[in-house]
């Protein structure tokens, strides 16, 4: 018999209670039913602030449950409960029985009682709508010049906040009723580094004091503070802790904390045996967590209770490592020393701006907890051995070399987030299941939450004793970056030069094409002159598409898709006459297929004669730029999609790179050029355009992430020509810009780091070596058709030129041309593995 | 033996094919080493007859060529496919006289 589970509330645990069940429940012996008081389904509330830079609720979405068994109702807030009939009710009126209840409710922003707190104006920080409520606020601001804001708060959550508004082009005051920022995480030495580095990012810290009032003054806020301070305010932002939502709970007489929270036992059982309490609203002994982690071990346990199981709550890590406003901070175990005879070993180093703590036993050998600020890079290696020997002397734990090589215990847990060990990272990794980092955020999900654990995952993958070698191939110990700077450094120009100096043997169908693609982005003249020609892979070969049946595919290129009918027609004849079969491809373009080699320059020739050129559809280059008709005619547009799509693709035109490169630009949010698929995507806003980048389609698809937002279209470029240069200097062969930023250490915000403001320095170099591709380009297709000497390759028989090869053969479907098939091909394992 | 082309018709790691009197195709490479081998110009794998255009260079030291379609390795000299013994395509004798290269029966 089908069992209900009702489940009152669709945040992040709500959610991943319905998942973990879902996926353990493999008889099908719960329905479950999910009401929800919020508009939309469960989001990713921990990355909430990273609303403020795409505006795009979508970036924030939680998989959806896409299943048969599960029901969610939106907007209908679960307001009566009765447990002698087991039954919940409605806002709307709808009236649910159950078998077993889990109240997944949240918290609430706690907002203290300040005259004027309902201002309009006045904001909390927990919800999409609340980041939009203060997003109106500000664009309805009445001040001239730069806005200001206030958060209520100097915690985490606190500090976050003032990021966002930071991010709305306001200058933040943040105040803090503690003697320090983030009094729970750091002490006071960290505090006041902390303090230190985010003054220096346009905020204003105001610690030891708090509002007494708010008030409206002349159409903004006035704000008075207990040390007698007055701030000019247009918005304000309450983030003065949290109050776990058990109203429910306390109405229908379940048992409560004294500070609030719904009281369970280790099964996450409250008072009532048929109901549960998950998540933020949770009170288990006597401790209300206000963070994601140990909510989804209270998921996981409630699941295996629903199928008879008898998982009980494994207790908490409490640690927490953030960067905020690009300040490193993380706090782990006994960050405060509390307990008995505990000791305190600290290195502030005022001049790196960095500060560290260490928590050690008063006998020094047990390490118990410890704070970083400025530079966390020791979190990952540290956070797992809490309560374990301190492996030396605790200060080198975190002195300047940082001298002590740290192996974690077996059952230290690796990836918090999702409560992955150590062993379970090994074991996937020693039974050959996963062999690198998204091999086992596959198997595992470490890595997929927070991200922070991604280092560690690499370090593991290295003490397993799979170090991704980084060398090319049999022929170089190189990476395909280090051969990129060598031949950038030495000038070498030549495949056989490079090999005879930095490598062994003759070359392989691995450096060769890697590296011909390395001179070609360097612009060391045609693809197929001299020596270059014996480099190139199939395609490239002879600037085609090869077919499985030896014929080639032919595609000019149309820039943004935009083509005059005369161009169209001349496409058209030339495939009559030559007998092609047409296809209009995914990119918005044509491809012709079934030419010979021979077939080949006679086609170009007449396509180049009608003003066509290359498309790169054989090459590891700029594919398409595809574009939608934006202002031109969509009522919706807001910006020239077709125009930017167009000059895009001919400035990128001919880019050769490690592994295709495809972008789009949409002319608004509705994206009907799927930018967001693409390796750098585009989509216009009123005030400018958004930058995607590292989307793709094919294998592993994935969604390309914002990385500037609302510039202007010479900023824009600018910054895309960044980004190709440094992943064609950077990226490993055959990795699509997807990978390369997950390879990143550091991953995005890395790479905005670089790109954006310029960290390593390298941003003029990079623009220059993109303007000289930009002058240097010439149509490959061209330069065959002028060159007697490449032209002469293009036959099919060296002592019968013009002669067809003879195992082609078509037949017809659709009033087309098509290849007769030559025996179904097997592919060898040894293909599959490459 | 049937003359396909001259030496100076060949470039060193670059193969071109050949249509021999009874219709089949052969593969002929210079290899950078200097050596000249002939080969079955079609792919057992895919059946096209394009093994000339594949990339030539060598695993482990054995000369080779690659197939262009699903990337398997053939021995120049003798056919042997290196991913998978079982395959391999035929050899032709060559002999270079007076800068000709002849191209026998495998
Ligand atoms: C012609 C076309 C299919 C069509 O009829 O629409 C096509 C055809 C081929 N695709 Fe594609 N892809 C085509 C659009 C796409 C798209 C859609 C798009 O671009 O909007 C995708 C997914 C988007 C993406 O790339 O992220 C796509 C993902 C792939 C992949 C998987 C890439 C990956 O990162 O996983 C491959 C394999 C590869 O490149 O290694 C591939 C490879 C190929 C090759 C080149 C296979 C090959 O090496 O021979 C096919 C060549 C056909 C030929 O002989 O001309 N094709 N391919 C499309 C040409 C678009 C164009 O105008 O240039
Ligand atoms: C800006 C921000 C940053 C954060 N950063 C981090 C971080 O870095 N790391 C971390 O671990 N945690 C972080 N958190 C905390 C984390 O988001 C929460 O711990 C987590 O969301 C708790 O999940 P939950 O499902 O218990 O509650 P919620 O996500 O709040 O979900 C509860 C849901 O229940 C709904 N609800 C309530 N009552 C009813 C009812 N009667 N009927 C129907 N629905 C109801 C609510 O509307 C809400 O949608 C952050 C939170 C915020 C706001
Ligand atoms: S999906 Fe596969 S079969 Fe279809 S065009 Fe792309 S590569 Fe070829
Ligand atoms: S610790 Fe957050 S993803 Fe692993």
């Amino acid at each position: 018999m089908t069992r209900t589970l009702v489940v009152v509330g669709h945040g992040m645990v709500g959610h991943r209670l319905v998942e973990a069940l879902r996926e353990k429940d493999v008889t099908g012996q719960w329905r479950i039913v999910v009401f929800a008081e919020e508009t939309r389904p469960a989001y990713d509330r921990v990355a909430l602030s990273s609303y403020v830079d795409s505006w795009d609720a979508g970036s924030l979405s939680l998989a959806p449950h896409d299943d048969d068994a599960v029901e969610l109702h939106l907007d209908d807030k679960v307001v009566h409960l009765d447990r002698e009939a087991k039954v919940v009710r409605t806002q709307r009126g709808r009236v649910q029985p159950y078998d077993a209840l889990v109240l997944a409710t949240g918290s609430v922003p706690f907002v203290p009682p300040v005259p004027g707190r309902d201002l309009p104006g006045c904001h909390v920080y927990r919800t999409i709508d609340d980041l939009d409520g203060i997003r109106a606020t500000v664009e309805s601001a009445r001040s001239v010049g730069r806005h200001a804001g206030m958060v209520l708060g100097g915690g985490l959550l606190g500090l976050e906040a003032a990021n966002a508004l930071r991010g709305m082009g306001i200058s933040p005051h943040v105040v803090e009723l503690g003697p320090r920022l983030m009094p729970l995480q750091v002490d006071e030495g960290g505090g006041g580094l902390l303090k230190r580095l985010v003054e220096k990012l346009d905020l204003t810290v105001h610690t030891g004091t708090s509002a007494t009032s708010i008030e409206q003054d002349r159409g903004r806020l006035l704000a008075k503070l207990s040390n007698g301070v007055e701030l000019d305010l247009d918005v304000v932002v309450f983030s003065a802790g949290i109050r776990p939502r058990d109203e429910l709970a306390r109405s229908f007489g379940l048992t409560v904390g004294e500070r609030g929270g719904i009281v369970v036992d280790k099964a996450c059982r409250t008072s009532d045996e048929h109901i549960y309490a998950i998540g933020e609203c949770a009170n288990l002994d006597g401790m209300v967590y206000g963070l994601v982690a140990p909510g989804y071990s209270m998921a996981e346990v409630v699941a295996d209770r629903l199928l008879g199981g008898s998982a009980e709550f494994p207790g908490a890590d409490m640690s927490t490592k953030l960067k905020l406003l690009g300040v490193d901070v993380a706090s782990f175990g006994d960050a405060h020393a509390k307990q008995e005879g505990a000791l305190e070993v600290v290195v502030n180093d005022a001049v790196a701006g960095t500060y560290a703590k260490v928590v050690v036993s008063d006998d020094a050998k047990t390490l118990l907890g410890g704070i970083l600020v400025g530079d966390a890079s020791k979190y990952m290696s540290l956070r797992p051995l809490v309560g374990r020997p301190v492996p030396g002397d605790p200060v080198a734990l975190i002195g300047p070399e940082g001298g002590v090589e740290l192996t974690l215990p077996h059952d230290a847990q690796v990836c918090s987030c999702h409560a992955v060990t150590k062993q379970h990272i090994v074991d996937v990794v020693n039974s050959g299941e996963a062999v690198d980092v998204p091999g086992i955020k596959a198997c595992t999900k470490a890595g997929t939450g927070c991200g922070s654990c991604v280092p560690m995952l690499k370090k593991l993958l290295s003490e397993c004793g799979i170090e991704q070698s980084r060398a090319l191939c049999e022929h170089f110990d190189h990476s395909r970056a280090d051969l990129f700077e060598i031949i950038r450094s030495t000038g070498i120009t030549t495949f056989s030069e490079l090999i005879s100096r930095h490598g062994r043997g003759f070359g392989c169908d691995i450096c060769k094409p890697a590296v011909a693609s390395i001179l070609a982005s360097l612009d060391q003249g045609h693809v197929l002159e001299g020596e270059q020609a014996t480099l190139q892979d199939t395609n490239d070969r002879f600037l085609a598409n090869m077919q499985r049946n030896g014929t080639y595919s032919v595609v000019p290129r149309i820039p943004g898709g935009e083509i005059t009918p005369e161009k169209l027609i001349v496409i058209g004849e030339v495939a009559r006459d030559f007998g092609l079969y047409t296809k209009i491809t995914g990119g918005q373009r044509i491809d012709l297929f079934g030419a010979t080699v021979d077939q080949l320059p006679q086609i170009w020739k007449r396509l180049v004669d009608a003003g066509f050129e290359s498309g790169h559809a054989y090459g590891k280059a700029l594919r398409t730029v595809k574009s939608c008709v934006g202002t031109t005619w969509c009522r919706y547009g807001v910006q020239d999609s077709v125009s930017l799509a167009i000059e895009l693709e001919l400035r990128y035109r001919g880019l050769r790179s490690p592994h295709k490169l495809k972008s789009a630009v949409s002319g608004c949010a509705r994206e009907c050029a799927e930018a967001r698929g693409k390796d750098f995507g585009i989509i216009a806003t009123e005030n400018g355009w958004n930058l995607y980048v590292g989307g793709n389609g094919g294998f592993t698809p994935r969604h390309a992430d914002l990385i500037a937002s609302d510039v202007d279209t010479e900023t824009l470029i600018k910054l895309i020509d960044r980004f190709l240069m440094f992943y064609i200097r950077t990226a490993d062969r055959l990795q699509r810009t997807s990978t390369w930023i997950e390879s990143l250490e550091g991953g995005l915000d890395h790479l905005r780091d670089v790109i954006v403001n310029d960290s390593l320095g390298i941003c003029a170099d990079l623009e220059a070596a993109m303007a000289k591709h930009v002058d240097n380009y010439a149509d490959e297709w061209r330069g065959v058709l002028e060159d007697p000497e490449k032209l002469s390759r293009f036959t099919s028989f060296v002592n019968a030129p013009g002669t067809p090869d003879p195992t082609i053969s078509f037949r017809e479907e659709r009033g087309q041309k098509v290849p007769v098939l030559l025996g179904v091909p097997s592919v060898s394992q040894a293909e599959v593995s490459r | 033996m049937t003359p396909v082309c001259e030496l100076s018709d060949l470039r060193p790691d670059q193969g071109v094919a050949a249509l021999l009197p009874d219709g089949s195709q052969v593969a002929v490479f210079l290899t950078s080493a200097g050596t000249v081998h002939a080969l079955g110009n079609i792919d057992p794998f895919s059946g096209a007859a394009v093994l000339s255009r594949g990339i030539v260079g060598d695993r482990g030291g054995v000369p080779v060529v690659v197939s262009p379609v699903y990337k398997q390795a053939f021995e120049l000299s003798t056919g042997k496919c290196l991913d998978d013994p079982s395959t391999g395509v035929p050899v032709h004798p060559v002999v270079v006289t007076d800068g000709v290269i002849q191209v026998g029966s495998p």
